[in-house]
Parts: C-alpha cells; structure tokens; sequence
C-alpha cells in the first residue's frame, strides 16, 4: 500500500500567513492615508491629484490595492469553501473571483500610473 | 439488521450558532466575515470612484457629487464601518494569533472593544469625511 499525504496539516499556511502579512500592509498605509486625508484635508481635483504624485506614494498605494486583492482572494475563497459545496458552482466561484481581483488590480496600476 | 439498535447510541453535541445566539466574540468572528465580503463585493465601486477623481477635474467633481447623493452617503457610512469592523477586529486577531488576550473573560472584554471602537470610528471619521 502507498502511503500517500495529500491532506493534512500546514496545507494552508501560506495563506494564512499571507492574509496576515497583507493585513499588517494595510493597516499600515490606512492609518497614513487618514492622516493625510485629515491633515491635507484635500477640497479639490489639484490637492487630490497631488496627493499621489509622489512615487512613494503611488507605489504605498498600489501596493495597498496589490495587499488588498491577496487578502481578499484568501478571505472570500475561505467563505466559497464553507458554503458552496457542489465542485462546479465551487469552481466558477472561484474563477469569477480571480478574474474580478485580478481586474481591480491591473485597473488600479492604470488608475495610479496614468500620468 | 439488529446490529443498529443494540449499539450504544452516541448524540453529536448540538450547538445553536445562529446570530442571535452568539456570545460577543462570536458576533465578532461573523461581522468579521460579513464586512469582509461586504467590502470585496463594493470594491468595484470605490474604485470607479478613485478612478474618476484621479482622471480629471471634471471627473473629480462628478465623484463628489456622486458621493454627495443621501443614498451613497448611506452606503458608504455603512462601508466606513464595515472597514472599521473588519480593521479592529483584524487586530484582535492577530493578538489572538499571538496568544495575547485569549483568556474568556479577555477574550470577550476585547470583543466588546471591537464593537465600542470601530462604532465611534465610525461616527468620527463618517462626520469628518462622509456627511
């Protein structure tokens, strides 16, 4: 008999350590963001748009959005697996939410790159 | 066929785990999971929004009049305190992950924090940036 492990223990640990590490990311850039949103205080399109000019910035952003998809990717396919159990509907959930996390990314590089 | 029911006969032990029936850190642990999806399936909108404020001036001032509608103010005090929820619990849980605070009577005083804070987060930064 071959003794295969297919299942078991630290299976998801990457995930899990991955929405965790994402998690600290955000918390991070949004208590930045507030800070800026309160000190700034930014009442019109100049002020806005400046506010992200800066590369640092940009890339804080942008790596928030990127922290964001990841996470969320963990959480909703953690929700998929608890509720939806037949293996078709379960598969196109997870397709549809790869391809909608994987278009908020790229939409958010063009958002924050347009010049 | 009689093998049944000579069998000692052994009951799962039943919880009763709807809302209602949650103590304060369970509550927690749900709205954790609602807020979370709630705020992935709007995501779309927040960044249709950014994306028109960030494009143009003009664009810039159809988003604000967008968020100035009485109904996406609505909506977006309920995202507010959807992402105060999901922030303040998330770092009950990562103290939990480190094995701080995870005594009962700790456990549901934190719990009851999370509520506490992330309301009044909400109400702070929802009049100072949303109403």
């Amino acid at each position: 008999m071959v003794n295969r492990v297919i299942t078991g223990a630290h299976y998801g640990f990457s995930s899990w350590l991955a929405q965790r590490v994402t998690a600290c990311a955000m918390a991070v850039y949004t208590v930045v963001f507030l800070t800026l949103l309160i000190v700034v205080r930014p009442g019109d399109y100049a002020t806005w748009h400046g506010m992200f000019v800066p590369v640092w910035m940009r890339l804080a952003t942008l790596l928030f959005w990127l922290s964001l998809c990841y996470h969320a990717w963990v959480g909703v396919r953690d929700i998929i697996m608890d509720y939806i159990k037949p293996t078709a509907a379960r598969l196109v959930a997870h397709g549809l939410v790869i391809f909608a996390l994987l278009g908020l990314a790229a939409w958010s590089v063009q958002i924050l790159w347009r010049a | 066929m009689a093998d049944n029911n000579s069998r000692p006969k052994r009951y799962a032990p039943w919880y009763n785990v709807s809302p209602g029936n949650l103590p304060l850190p369970g509550l927690v642990s749900i709205f954790h999971r609602i807020s979370g999806l709630g705020l992935f399936m709007m995501l779309w909108l927040l960044l249709w929004l950014f994306d028109s404020s960030m494009a143009s001036a003009e664009g810039y001032d159809w988003a604000r009049s967008v968020l100035g509608g009485g109904f996406v103010k609505l909506l977006m005090t309920g995202l507010l305190w959807a992402f105060m929820h999901h922030f303040c619990a998330g770092i009950r849980f990562l103290l939990l992950d480190m094995h701080v605070g995870i005594e009962l009577a700790q456990a549901r005083r934190s719990s009851g924090v999370v509520f506490v804070v992330s309301l009044l987060l909400t109400l702070i930064l929802g009049a100072m940036l949303v109403w």
